[in-house]
């Protein structure tokens, strides 16, 4: 009856959501008020059956109701309550469910938290969000149904979950990343919606910016989930592999990253304006390439779903429609929009410009990198694969000028900077970001690696310049404690969210540099010595978990003969899917991770096992943290929640 | 000129400049990091219609399935030996480290790795996906019109051989 109920709630949304994308839109075109003011009823009503589609399907999966397809290739009587909970959007179907629940959940909270946009705009972007989500919850209702019967003949007991997904950062990843990918329609619907109206300015940016804001912050702390995910259950320690579907997130991320910079300068300066709805069509396009990519089978990777065609032959063409559609209305009404503000070359305009380029440089690498292959193999030159080198060659040659840009950047002024007064301060932070980077670097006693040392100098130069500029900002109101109260939050965040990036840099440089990594064959007894940690294995046993056996290993680890800890990893056998899963030993520091891996068991009661020593690999996921809490704070701005001059208000409704 | 056309100029300059820059160190990177996919087959007979077959010492990844009974481990070390096949001849990977967990005879596997001899690959890493009824698409495509039976829709009699 439940999952009846689902099935109908979904059709209700599906109803709701065609009335959203038909009613607004055109009373918007035919100054109807009345079917203006219906969009925000429709677009919480929408939610609320979505919610109740999806309501259902978790009801279905903890009621273990094997009927259901979705429930019998997913889950089992078995699995912990809470896998079964997480299960219901570990498939294609569960997961394009929630994509649709987070897509009208956006739609309800645009209708919801805009009182101080103008009905006309507002009506325009909850149709257009409308639309698309008419496209989604088609494709949800009827080329992946989650609801889907097996009646008569139905399995006593399911597949169980993919044990790969079973674990706590996949609770959190694929909600969080699916916040951001679908956040990105909401910048998308309000570029739409004022290509339309034909008005772009400083007021229609400060409307956008704590959308794409807040998308963006959803979108790295996403990312960031998925790369802990990875590190802990894929059992040999890489937090980032250029696998497609990683990529598939990371393009929208970079269009996303430049879109907020570019918002920054249609709001401060009303310039960068059809730049910057060009960003917000690509950021959400992106998102919609990550998911043709994810769900069609084309490229074939850890993450992808089970191919099916129909599936992607229909997103493609949906892809193809949104795509289409708003370039030709960006063709059609962005030659008549003009930019008056005048900038020099050394301007904070031309700062965040460069931002932009080589943003989108990277994702075009990434772009293309991504599809390369598949057109290599259907031009018929064979099938050919391009992996890590060629990504991390790219980036090593991008990161260098972007980071260095990234440190300058904030001291420059709007309009026109001159050089004099910015020697001296730079300087000042050039030598302290030098004696920092080769401070780290003689205190662990090696100067000579090139990459750890480039790395350190590029994030302590961005950090060190991040602190000082805020320093500054602060003393010009005075002094410091005058200061720390008069400066934006949004001013804090962007701070925060560099520091992140430096981070983040440091992070990467010195991992990819020192890690050490050894695959040894050990007997109970034997000792093992890595970076100066010996690992000793002191037991091996076998397992019993409630849906899976295998075995344990418990080693000691010593440094210089004094006792650091003790690891437990796991090699487990899921007995109803039949895989064996690694389940890594990791000793976390925030200057070192020590991570074991249980391998597989060799003649003569050896196991093969994989030990790894990487120092400072918490820094790169610390630093996509401190980006997001960046973004939170600038989000909490009090300048996006200010109602809008009634006289603004007036002018905008008359446009 | 004006310093707005000035600046208009420059502009666009250092875009193109920035581009074509990108787009060569893009194909100096791809020069080096592309690596051609083969099926032990392809890798004997040669690839595609000029039977180009790959030389020592060159890069490549490799996809078949593993050989029963094939697996050799040695016995003091991480060393393994194991054979590769897709529809005709047999082709050896070397490797020394830990397999994958999905890594069993029978099963559909891609390596990495470089041309040691005509018919031996020491592989650098060992790729099996994490789902038993994978296999390369590449393999599946030279296998085509052989039936693959996943493990799950074997019956346990037949399983046993």
């Amino acid at each position: 009856m439940i999952v009846e109920a689902g099935q109908l709630a979904l059709t209700f949304a599906f109803a709701l959501s065609l009335l959203l994308a038909i009613v607004p839109l055109y009373g918007s075109f035919t100054a109807n008020q009345r079917m203006l003011l219906l969009a925000k009823p429709l677009a919480l009503g929408q939610f609320l059956f979505c919610l109740l589609a999806m309501l259902a399907l978790i009801y279905a999966f903890r009621t273990n109701d094997f009927t259901v397809v979705n429930v019998a290739q997913n889950s089992s009587s078995t699995l912990p309550w809470y896998y079964q909970i997480t299960a219901s959007f570990g498939s294609h179907e569960g997961s394009m469910l929630l994509w649709v629940l987070m897509l009208a959940g956006w739609t309800a909270l645009v209708a919801q938290f805009s009182r101080a946009l103008p009905l006309l705009l507002l009506g325009r972007i909850l149709g257009i969000l409308g639309v698309i989500c008419v496209g989604f919850i088609a494709f949800s209702l009827f080329m992946s149904n989650p609801f889907e019967r097996s009646l008569p003949f139905f399995p006593v007991e399911g597949r169980d979950l993919n044990p790969l997904l079973q674990d706590f950062g996949m609770i959190m990843h694929p909600p969080t990343l699916y916040m951001g990918y679908v956040g990105f329609a909401v910048a998308f619907a309000f570029a739409i919606a004022a290509l339309m109206g034909g008005r772009f300015d400083s007021v229609w940016a400060r409307w956008v910016r704590p959308w794409a804001l807040a998308a963006w912050l959803f979108l790295t702390l996403g990312i960031m989930l998925g790369s802990w995910w990875a590190y802990n259950e894929l059992g040999w320690g890489g937090w980032w592999f250029w696998d497609p579907v990683e990529n598939a997130s990371f393009m929208p991320w970079l269009a996303g990253t430049a879109l907020i910079h570019s918002l920054a300068v249609t709001e401060k300066r009303g310039t960068f304006k059809s730049w910057t709805v060009l960003l917000a069509l690509a950021a959400f396009a992106l998102s919609l390439v990550g998911a043709f990519l994810v769900r069609s089978g084309v490229l074939v990777s850890v993450h992808s779903f089970a191919t099916d065609p129909g599936r992607g032959m229909y997103l493609l063409v949906f892809l193809l429609l949104v795509v289409g559609g708003s370039l030709l209305l960006y063709g059609m009404r962005m030659n008549s929009v003009r930019s008056q503000a005048r900038y020099q070359l050394f301007s904070r305009e031309m700062m965040l410009w460069g931002n932009n380029i080589f943003l989108l440089t990277a994702c075009l690498i990434v772009f293309l990198g991504t599809l390369f292959p598949l057109f290599h193999k259907e031009l018929g030159l064979g099938s050919i694969s391009i992996g890590e080198p060629f990504f991390n060659q790219m980036f090593y040659y991008l990161t260098i000028p972007f980071a260095l840009m990234l440190g300058l950047g904030p001291w420059v002024r709007w309009k026109q900077q001159q050089f004099t007064p910015l020697v001296k301060p730079l300087g000042l932070v050039a030598v302290a970001a030098l004696v920092l980077a080769l401070g780290v670097l003689a205190s662990m006693q090696s100067v000579q690696a090139n990459l750890a040392l480039l790395g350190m100098l590029l994030g302590a130069w961005v950090g060190v310049s991040a602190l000082a500029e805020v320093m500054l900002r602060m003393r010009q109101f005075g002094s410091v404690t005058q200061g720390m109260t008069k400066l934006n939050a949004s001013h804090y965040g962007m701070t925060l969210a560099h520091i992140g990036f430096a981070v983040l840099v440091i992070g990467v440089a010195m991992t990819k540099t020192y890690t050490e990594e050894r695959d040894v064959r050990m007997q109970e007894g034997d000792t093992a010595t890595l970076a100066g940690y010996q690992f000793t294995l002191v037991d091996v046993y076998d397992l019993d978990g409630p849906n899976y056996g295998g075995q344990a290993a418990e080693l000691d680890v010593r440094k210089d003969g004094r006792y650091v800890t003790h690891l437990h990893a796991e090699k487990r056998f899921y007995r109803i899917q039949r895989t064996i899963m690694t389940e890594a030993a990791v000793h976390a520091r925030l200057s070192r991770d020590l991570y074991v891996s249980l391998g597989e068991e060799l003649p003569g009661d050896a196991w093969a096992l994989r030990i790894q020593v990487k120092p400072f690999v918490r820094w790169i996921w610390l630093g996509g943290l401190l980006m997001s809490l960046g973004a939170l704070l600038a989000l909490a701005d009090k300048r996006y929640r200010r109602k809008t001059p009634p006289a603004i208000r007036q002018e905008v409704a008359n446009a | 000129m004006q310093p707005r056309r000035q600046k208009r100029l420059f502009a666009i300059l250092l875009v193109i400049g920035l581009l074509t820059g990108a787009v060569a160190a893009m194909l100096y990177a791809l020069q080096q990091n592309i690596d051609l996919f083969y099926t032990p087959s392809q890798l004997v007979d040669g690839l595609g219609k000029d039977k180009v077959k790959p030389q020592v010492g060159q890069r490549l990844r490799i996809g078949g399935m593993v050989v029963a009974g094939s697996v050799k481990r040695d016995p003091e070390s991480l060393k393994v030996s194991f054979d590769l096949v897709d529809t005709g001849p047999l082709v050896t990977v070397i490797y020394e480290g830990i397999l994958p967990d999905l890594f069993r005879e029978g099963q559909g596997i891609v390596a990495q790795g470089v041309l040691q001899d005509a018919t031996t690959i020491k592989a650098s890493e060992v790729l099996a996906k994490h789902d038993e009824e994978y296999m390369p698409p590449e393999v599946a495509e030279a296998l085509k019109g052989i039936r693959h039976v996943p493990p799950s829709q074997q019956q346990p009699a037949s399983g046993s051989y």
